[in-house]
C-alpha cells in the first residue's frame, strides 16, 4: 500500500434546489414522457454561480480541512469552465492566495477529467489539489435538464496525514459516445438509453471492476463503499446484480436530491462516501465516460477525526427549495428577459487596472496599518482611521475568511441583477473593516442589521459584448454552512 | 486665521427656468430660461459680467467637458468661464466659485449656473454608468435609492426605531414636499399626496418606496453676485440677500471603509454644518434659521439631514419631523418650495434652485409659499452616496441683518 492518500476532500452544492415537478409543469406539454421523472430536486447555480466559483468554494472547504497544506499542483476538471481559453486553474490558485510557485493544469474534454486528474495527482505522488467541476446546461425539456445537478468537489491529495490511502488505480479507454456535445455547442446530444445501458455501461463497467480488483488483489466482497457515477440508478442496480455487489454497499448515487453533476460527480460521490466511512474501509470508485476511470482506497483511523459539518448530507439537508423554472432557465442565460435600458452599460474590463489589483479583487486582500492596527478594504496608500492616515503603513490583511456582520442593507429594485432585487450593504468585519458588499444567497426580508455573514467568491459581472465574467467576493448567510 | 466670506458677497439677480420633463427645450434652452430672469433681476447688461462658473454634472454628450456651451449659449463677452462638477453638490459649487471670486477681489460681479437636462437619458432615475476601472471590479452595482435607504436600517438599528415608525416619519416628509410643492408653479411635482398612498407605494429600494424618492427632472438656476460695493455703484437701494457662508465637506474615506462610521448619518453633513455656522455667526440653528433648502433625494435623507445639521437632537428627528417641526408653519420651514422630491432633481442646478428659494423668501418673493419675514436661509447637498460623498453648506441672510 501507498504512503500516498487522500489528506482531505470536500464538496460543494450550490444552495438552490429545483422542484423537477415545476420542470415538468413547464415542458409536460412539449413533453409527456417527462411525468415519470418529475420527484426530486435537482442542483441548480445562482445567478451568480459557474464552475469556477463552486471549485473555489469546495477548494476552500477542502483546505480549511487540511491544516498546513501546501499543494505544489493544483487542477481544475470541468467541462463547463468560463474561459476556453483562460486557465481556470490559475484563476483558483489566486482566489485561494496560495503561492504563485506552483503547477497549474486545467483538465477537460469530457466527464472523465474529473477522475482522471484525481488519478494524475495521485500517481504523481507530490501535494495536489484536485478539483472538479461542472455546471451543465441541458436542452430545454430534455430528460436531461431534470437529471443533470450542479457541484463541485476538491481534494487534497499527498502524503502525510491521510484519511484513506491510495489502492490502485486503473483506466479503460474506450470511444462509446453515450453522448456529446460538440465544440460551440451549449448542450449534449444524448443517445438511445438502452442501447447505452446494454452494450455500454453493462460492458464496460465490470470489466473495468475487475480489472481495478486484479490490480490490487481484492475482491468485490471486500469493498465496503462502491460509488460508480456517470450511470442511472437503474444501471446502477442492475450492475450491482452483475457483479455481486450487495445494494447497501452502494454508495448513494445523488440522483434524488442532487442529480448528476458531470465531470465532479464522481469527486462527489467519494467525498460522500468518505464522510460516511469508518476506518479501514474500502472503497471502490468508478466513474464511466468513453470507458471509465477507477480507482482503490483503503481509509485510515484519521478519518474518525474529520470534521462533521458542511458535509454533502448536510448541505443536501440544507438547500433551498425553488420551483421558478423560468427563473433557472435565466440564470443559465438559455432565455432573455428584458432588464430594462439600464442593463444596457458597457462591462468592458480595464485587464490593466484588474491585473494590478487582481489580488484585492481574486484574493479579498485588504490592509492592515502597522502604525494603528486598522483594518481596512481596499489597501490604499494611506491609512483610513481618521486619527491616523499614515503613508506607506499597510501590509496585506487577508479578509475571505473573516466573519462580518450587517451594518446597513437595502433591497433594490432599481438596481441591475440577474435575480432582483440587489441587495448590498456595509458589512462590518468582527475584527476590524468595514466593507460594502453585495449579498448573495438571501431571500427578501431575511436581512437586517447585525445579521453575521461569510465571504463567497462569486460572479461580480458579466460582458455580455465580449463575454469576460468579472469575480469578487459576496456576502452570504453565516449559518448556512455550505462548502466552509 | 482667515475672516470667511460673511456679507463680502450680495446677490445681484436669480433666476430659475421651471423643472420637469422639459421635451420641449433643449439644455441650452433650459440655460437661457433661468439665464434671462437672473439678468432681468439683476438689472445689469450682459457684458459687465466678468467670469463664470457653470455646473453641469451628467450631461456629457450634449453639453461637454468645458465651460464653453455656456459661453457660447448666451453668447458672454470671451470671459473667463470655468465647469465645475462635484455631483449633486455640482450647483451649489458652481456658486461657490462665483461668490469666492467676488470675495477675494478678483472681479466685481460674477455669475453661477447650473444646468441638468436629464430626461433625454431616458432614464426613470439617474443613469447607471461605470463607477470606474477598479471600483466596477468591487462595488456593488448601488443605485442612488440603495445607497441612501440604507441610511434607514442602520437608523433604526442605531436609536432603536422599529420600521414602520421610520417609515411613518418619511412619508410625512414626502407628504410635506408635496403639500409645498403643489403651491409652486415651477415645481416638476404638484399633486398633494396622501400619507397612506406614499407608505403603499412600489418598493424601490428597502425601505424607500416610490414616494420616498424624488423627481429626476431637466431645469436650471442661475444667480448674479456682485460684492455690496458694486451693488451700491449699480444703485441698488432696498434690502439685499447676501452669503453668509459657504461651505464644503467630502468625505476622505473613513465613511467608506473604517468602522467609525454606523450609516445612520452623515458624517460631512456634521462638519461642514458647524463651519458654516460658524463663518455665519449663527449660534443656535433652531432659532437662527427660518427655512433650509437640504438634499431630500430621498425622505431618510432629509429626516437624517436634520439631525445632522443640529436642527434635531440625534434619534430625534423622526419625532421632531412626525410633530410638524420642518413644515410649511413649523419652527424651521424646510424644502418650502417642494425640495427636490418635488421642485424635482437637475443634478447640476439643484443647488442654484435651493438658493433661488432662499433668496426668493427671504425677498419676499414667494407667493403662495412665502414664509413669514425669514431672515436666514440655509442651503445643503448631498453629493454621491453617504459613504462616499460632497456635502456643500450654504447660508444666506439679508444683507446688514
Amino acid at each position: 500500500m501507498s504512503d500516498t492518500g487522500i489528506i482531505s476532500i470536500a464538496g460543494y452544492l450550490p444552495r438552490r434546489r429545483l422542484s423537477r415537478k415545476a420542470i415538468v409543469a413547464a415542458n409536460q406539454w412539449a413533453n409527456p414522457a417527462l411525468a415519470s421523472l418529475g420527484s426530486g430536486h435537482r442542483t441548480i447555480c445562482a445567478h451568480d454561480e459557474d464552475s469556477l466559483t463552486m471549485a473555489v468554494e469546495a477548494s476552500r472547504a477542502c483546505l480549511a480541512r487540511a491544516t498546513g497544506f501546501a499543494p505544489g499542483l493544483v487542477q481544475l476538471a470541468s467541462t463547463t469552465p468560463p474561459f476556453a481559453d483562460r486557465a481556470g486553474s490559475v484563476l483558483l490558485t489566486e482566489a485561494l492566495t496560495l503561492s504563485p510557485d506552483i503547477r497549474c493544469a486545467d483538465a477537460g474534454g469530457y466527464l472523465g477529467c474529473g477522475a482522471g486528474a484525481l488519478i494524475d495527482a495521485l500517481d504523481g505522488g507530490r501535494p495536489a489539489l484536485t478539483v472538479a467541476s461542472d455546471k451543465r446546461a441541458a436542452r430545454i425539456a430534455s430528460a436531461q435538464e431534470l437529471s443533470f445537478g450542479h457541484a463541485a468537489a476538491a481534494v487534497a491529495t499527498g502524503t502525510g496525514d491521510l484519511i484513506a490511502r491510495f489502492v490502485a488505480a486503473h483506466c479503460l479507454s474506450i470511444d462509446f459516445v453515450d453522448h456529446y456535445r460538440s465544440t460551440g455547442a451549449r448542450t449534449d446530444y444524448v443517445l438511445e438509453e438502452r442501447w447505452v445501458r446494454d452494450e455500454g455501461h453493462m460492458k464496460i463497467v465490470p470489466q473495468a471492476i475487475a480489472a481495478l480488483l486484479d490490480k490490487a488483489g481484492w475482491a468485490i466482497g471486500d469493498i465496503r463503499h462502491v460509488a460508480i457515477a456517470g450511470v442511472s440508478r437503474a444501471t446502477l442496480r442492475l450492475i450491482a446484480r452483475t457483479c455481486g455487489i450487495d445494494e447497501d454497499r452502494l454508495v448513494d448515487p445523488l440522483d434524488a436530491e442532487c442529480g448528476n453533476t458531470g465531470a465532479a460527480h464522481a469527486l462527489l460521490m467519494l467525498c460522500h462516501a468518505l464522510e460516511t466511512a469508518g476506518p479501514g474501509e474500502k472503497i471502490l470508485l468508478l466513474n464511466v465516460a468513453q470507458g471509465a476511470q477507477g480507482l482503490l482506497f483503503e481509509t485510515t483511523e484519521a478519518i474518525a477525526e474529520r470534521r462533521a459539518e458542511g458535509t454533502v448530507r448536510a448541505q443536501l439537508d440544507a438547500g433551498l427549495e425553488d420551483d421558478n423554472y423560468l427563473r433557472f432557465l435565466s440564470f443559465g442565460e438559455q432565455i432573455e428577459v428584458d432588464w430594462g435600458i439600464r442593463a444596457e452599460r458597457d462591462n468592458r474590463t480595464a485587464l490593466s487596472a484588474f491585473h494590478r489589483h487582481r489580488r484585492t479583487i481574486t484574493g479579498f486582500v485588504g490592509g492592515l496599518c502597522t502604525a494603528c492596527g486598522t483594518r481596512q478594504f481596499p489597501k490604499g496608500p494611506c491609512c483610513v482611521n481618521p486619527d491616523c492616515r499614515s503613508f506607506d503603513t499597510l501590509v496585506d490583511e487577508p479578509f475571505q475568511h473573516k466573519v462580518g456582520r450587517v451594518r446597513s442593507f437595502t433591497e433594490d429594485w432599481l438596481a441591475i441583477s440577474a435575480n432582483p432585487p440587489l441587495m448590498y450593504g456595509n458589512v462590518g468585519f468582527d475584527d476590524g473593516g468595514v466593507v460594502m458588499m453585495e449579498f448573495t444567497d438571501f431571500e427578501p426580508g431575511r436581512l437586517g442589521v447585525a445579521t453575521p455573514v461569510r465571504s463567497v467568491f462569486r460572479i461580480k459581472d458579466r460582458d455580455p459584448k465580449r463575454l469576460f465574467h468579472r469575480y469578487f467576493w459576496k456576502a452570504a448567510p453565516a449559518d448556512m454552512k455550505g462548502a466552509g | 486665521m482667515a475672516e470667511g466670506i460673511r456679507d463680502k458677497v450680495v446677490i445681484l439677480g436669480m433666476g430659475c427656468s421651471r423643472f420637469g420633463e422639459r421635451w420641449d427645450c433643449s439644455a441650452e434652452d433650459l440655460i437661457s430660461e433661468s439665464f434671462r430672469e437672473a439678468i432681468a433681476d439683476a438689472g445689469i447688461d450682459r457684458d459687465q459680467i466678468e467670469a463664470a462658473w457653470f455646473g453641469l454634472s451628467m450631461d456629457e454628450q450634449n453639453l461637454g467637458k468645458s465651460a464653453l456651451s455656456l459661453s457660447q449659449t448666451l453668447r458672454l463677452p470671451n470671459i473667463a468661464a470655468t465647469r465645475v462638477e462635484n455631483l449633486c453638490a455640482t450647483g451649489s459649487e458652481a456658486l461657490r466659485g462665483a461668490v469666492y471670486a467676488v470675495a477675494a477681489g478678483a472681479v466685481d460681479i460674477a455669475l453661477a449656473l447650473g444646468v441638468e437636462k436629464l430626461k433625454d437619458t431616458g432614464y426613470g432615475g439617474l443613469p447607471e454608468r461605470s463607477k470606474g476601472t477598479f471600483n466596477d471590479l468591487w462595488q456593488p452595482g448601488a443605485t442612488a435609492p440603495g445607497s441612501f435607504a440604507q441610511f434607514a436600517s442602520a437608523y433604526t438599528a442605531r436609536h432603536g426605531v422599529d420600521m414602520a415608525t421610520l417609515k411613518e416619519a418619511m412619508a410625512h416628509i414626502s407628504w410635506k414636499s408635496h403639500e409645498n410643492g403643489s403651491k409652486n408653479p415651477k415645481a416638476h411635482l404638484r399633486q398633494r399626496l396622501s400619507k397612506e398612498a406614499i407608505v403603499k407605494a412600489p418598493m424601490v429600494a428597502y425601505p424607500l418606496g416610490l414616494f420616498d424618492c424624488c423627481g429626476v427632472s431637466d431645469g436650471s438656476a442661475c444667480a448674479i453676485v456682485a460684492s455690496p460695493e458694486m451693488a451700491m455703484r449699480l444703485g441698488r437701494t432696498g434690502e439685499l440677500v447676501s452669503v453668509k457662508s459657504m461651505q464644503l465637506a467630502l468625505s476622505n474615506g473613513s465613511e467608506m471603509s473604517h468602522d467609525a462610521w454606523d450609516g445612520s448619518y452623515a458624517h460631512t453633513t456634521r462638519i461642514a454644518s458647524r463651519k458654516a455656522y460658524r463663518e455665519a455667526g449663527i449660534v443656535d440653528p433652531v432659532k437662527e434659521l427660518d427655512l433650509v433648502e437640504v438634499h431630500d433625494c430621498f425622505s431618510i435623507t432629509e429626516l437624517v439631514t436634520m439631525e445632522d445639521l443640529g436642527l434635531s437632537q440625534p434619534g430625534m428627528g423622526y419625532r421632531d419631523v412626525l410633530a410638524g417641526k420642518f413644515d410649511a408653519d413649523g419652527e424651521v420651514a424646510s424644502n418650502i418650495d417642494g425640495g427636490l422630491k418635488c421642485f424635482g432633481h437637475p443634478i447640476g442646478a439643484s443647488g442654484l434652485r435651493m438658493v433661488y428659494e432662499g433668496y426668493t423668501q427671504l425677498l419676499n418673493r414667494a407667493g403662495d409659499r412665502q414664509l413669514s419675514r425669514p431672515r436666514r436661509a440655509l442651503t445643503h447637498n448631498l453629493g454621491g452616496f453617504p459613504n462616499y460623498n460632497v456635502c456643500s453648506i450654504s447660508i444666506l441672510g439679508l444683507l446688514g441683518s
